[in-house]
């Protein structure tokens, strides 16, 4: 199976012009043989956003967004937006389109809102977290901050995912001598979950700035012993694209089988004792 | 460089990775001109470190047919630091324009004679911004800023003089760390090593006019502001009086790196509940 990761550089606030990036990286990832391509977190509107997030939200049933998922024709596509729901609340939104219909949407949780972030004044949080099913096999989708919530990745592996795909609008920032440690945090990140749950994760990370911030790129997949194959560039638009083979999520998990040693119902158990416990002390 | 080398040795915290920082400020400074239309960006050169800096990260953006660097003596200006201009100037090879600015200046101050240093220092501050303005729409170049992170945070510099800019690829670094930027970036060895002055009078120093080294307060800086260090672990590292001194200068300027005060009457304003990126669209 051959993934491509779109780490492109979009337009703040221009769904028109973001629309023309994804088809021509779709029409790309076509020539290629792409099967699934992934673009990176908001790909359709840029990230900081602030009041444009009122302009640039969609209904599904936009046209805009309708055109996009008519293009997921021969290749599954993944990519961000500003969702508006039915309720006209604004969400920070993961769409997976195949065979020109809508598979799923990941609608982000966890929405920084300190230091230099400031989604949740903006954006509502989505309230589920769940793996579906796709050509390729299960598939779970988060959103940048979700996936540094262990409890995220965890309830995606339990709930059978075999491919997390991570959507990022990660920054360059923190810099002293050790370099880039906010990739350096990412990649353990994705390669932590990837060994701990025997599956492959995807980063897939924008480039370009928006007012002086860079987001540094890099785009990776880890494989499911938690290895890092293959990284795209720091900083310039690529199309990142690299093979991935399900038969190793099958060998990762029975030379480590930890997904089925797992105890969820300790777990849960544990979690609805502290549960009680923090609403009593509420 | 020696200089620099002790000065890290000293302050390990400060120390960057030179070739990353490069990297991205290189990239977002020509991405950030780029996208608002701007092929070439216009400087001041001051013969001073800073400046210098500025100039030779620009050139590595742009190349230097695309970077104008404008010298604006006054009559008192020290003779060697337009010597030393000169030189990042040929080492360059930038298109590069002098002028001098005496005349304005004292024809202005002729009538107000009782002007002090500091009024007669920072006018030609903004005198010289006042030109690099106009000579930006003449070349359809950006004005590109000079200012560090120390100076921004100690105020010392003129408000709308030479604070003011477009963008501003050194904000977000010490003087420390433009030494060290300057040494990998082969700004020439004299305009490292000579002491930083304002040049607004003669013989003035920075160090000597606040009264402590860039090194002492870079460090001071560090551990107030990127962590955040409460006073009494502050207090074990650095002299109080210090401490007093620099937390005051930077409450005192904060009103010099805010845009002006709006004073509400309506229900978006500008700045407040008008919120939208210099970006916006690009």
């Amino acid at each position: 199976m051959k993934i491509g990761i779109a780490q492109v550089r979009s337009v703040l606030g221009r769904v028109d012009k973001n629309i023309e990036i994804h088809k021509k990286m779709i029409k790309q990832a076509r020539q290629e043989g792409v099967d699934l391509l992934i673009f990176p977190e908001l790909s359709l509107t840029g990230y900081n956003l602030l009041d444009l997030t009122f302009d640039v939200a969609r209904k599904m049933a936009d046209e805009e967004i309708q055109s996009l998922i008519a293009e997921a024709n021969g290749i599954d596509v993944v990519f961000g937006f500003v969702e508006q729901s039915p309720e006209y609340l604004l969400f920070n939104s993961a769409l997976y389109a195949s065979e020109q219909k809508v598979r799923y949407i990941h609608r982000k949780i966890y929405l920084p809102t300190y230091g230099m972030y400031d989604e949740a004044r903006y954006f509502g949080h989505g309230s589920s977290i769940r793996s579906f099913s796709t050509r390729f096999g299960q598939v779970g989708i988060l959103i940048c901050e979700d996936v540094w919530h262990m409890s995220a990745p965890y309830i995606l592996a339990q709930d059978g995912a075999e491919i997390l795909i991570v959507m990022a609008n990660s920054p360059a920032k923190g810099i002293q001598a050790e370099g880039l440690v906010t990739r350096d945090a990412w990649y353990s990140i994705m390669q932590n979950h990837a060994g701990q749950h025997g599956m492959y994760t995807l980063f897939a990370n924008r480039v370009g700035a928006e007012d002086g911030v860079a987001f540094f790129g890099g785009s990776t997949v880890a494989n499911p012993f938690g290895e890092i194959e293959k990284t795209a560039s720091l900083f310039t638009e690529e199309l990142f694209i690299t093979q991935l083979e399900m038969d190793q999520v099958r060998r990762a998990r029975f030379k480590m089988p930890l997904l089925r040693d797992e105890n969820l119902d300790l777990v849960i158990r544990e979690l609805q004792r502290i549960q009680k416990k923090r609403c009593r002390e509420g | 460089m020696k200089m620099v080398e002790e000065h890290l040795e000293k302050a390990p915290f400060l120390r960057l990775d030179e070739e990353l920082v490069t990297t991205i400020l290189t990239t977002t400074l020509r991405e950030e001109v780029e996208k608002v239309g701007f092929n070439r960006v216009i400087l001041g050169l001051s013969g001073g470190i800073d400046s210098a800096v500025s100039l030779y990260l620009a050139v590595r953006a742009f190349g230097h047919d695309r970077v104008i660097a404008v010298r604006m003596p006054y009559k008192t200006s020290s003779p060697a630091s337009l010597d030393d201009a000169q030189t990042a100037i040929d080492d360059t090879k930038v298109k590069a324009l002098t002028l001098d600015i005496t005349p304005q200046i004292d024809s202005y101050f002729e009538v107000r004679s009782e002007a002090d240093a500091l009024r007669r220092g920072n006018k030609m501050a903004r005198e010289r911004m006042s030109i690099l303005y106009d000579l930006s729409a003449h070349y359809q170049a950006l004005v590109i800023g000079t200012s560090n992170k120390t100076e921004l945070l100690l105020g010392y510099g003129t408000q709308f003089g030479d604070a003011a800019s477009a963008i501003n690829p050194l904000g977000d670094l010490y003087k420390t760390q433009v030494r060290q930027l300057a040494a990998y970036l082969g700004v020439p060895e004299q305009i490292i090593t000579k002491p930083p002055s304002a040049d607004l009078w003669e013989n003035q120093t920075d160090e000597g006019e606040l009264g402590f080294t860039y090194l002492e307060v870079d460090s001071l800086l560090y551990y107030l502001v990127d962590q955040q260090y409460p006073r009494e672990k502050l207090c074990s590292l650095f002299r109080e009086e210090l401490i007093d001194q620099v937390l005051t200068r930077i409450r005192k300027n904060q009103y010099k790196r805010v845009t002006p005060v709006i004073l509400k009457v309506g229900s978006r304003t500008i700045g407040l509940d008008f919120r939208y990126l210099r970006d916006w669209g690009v």
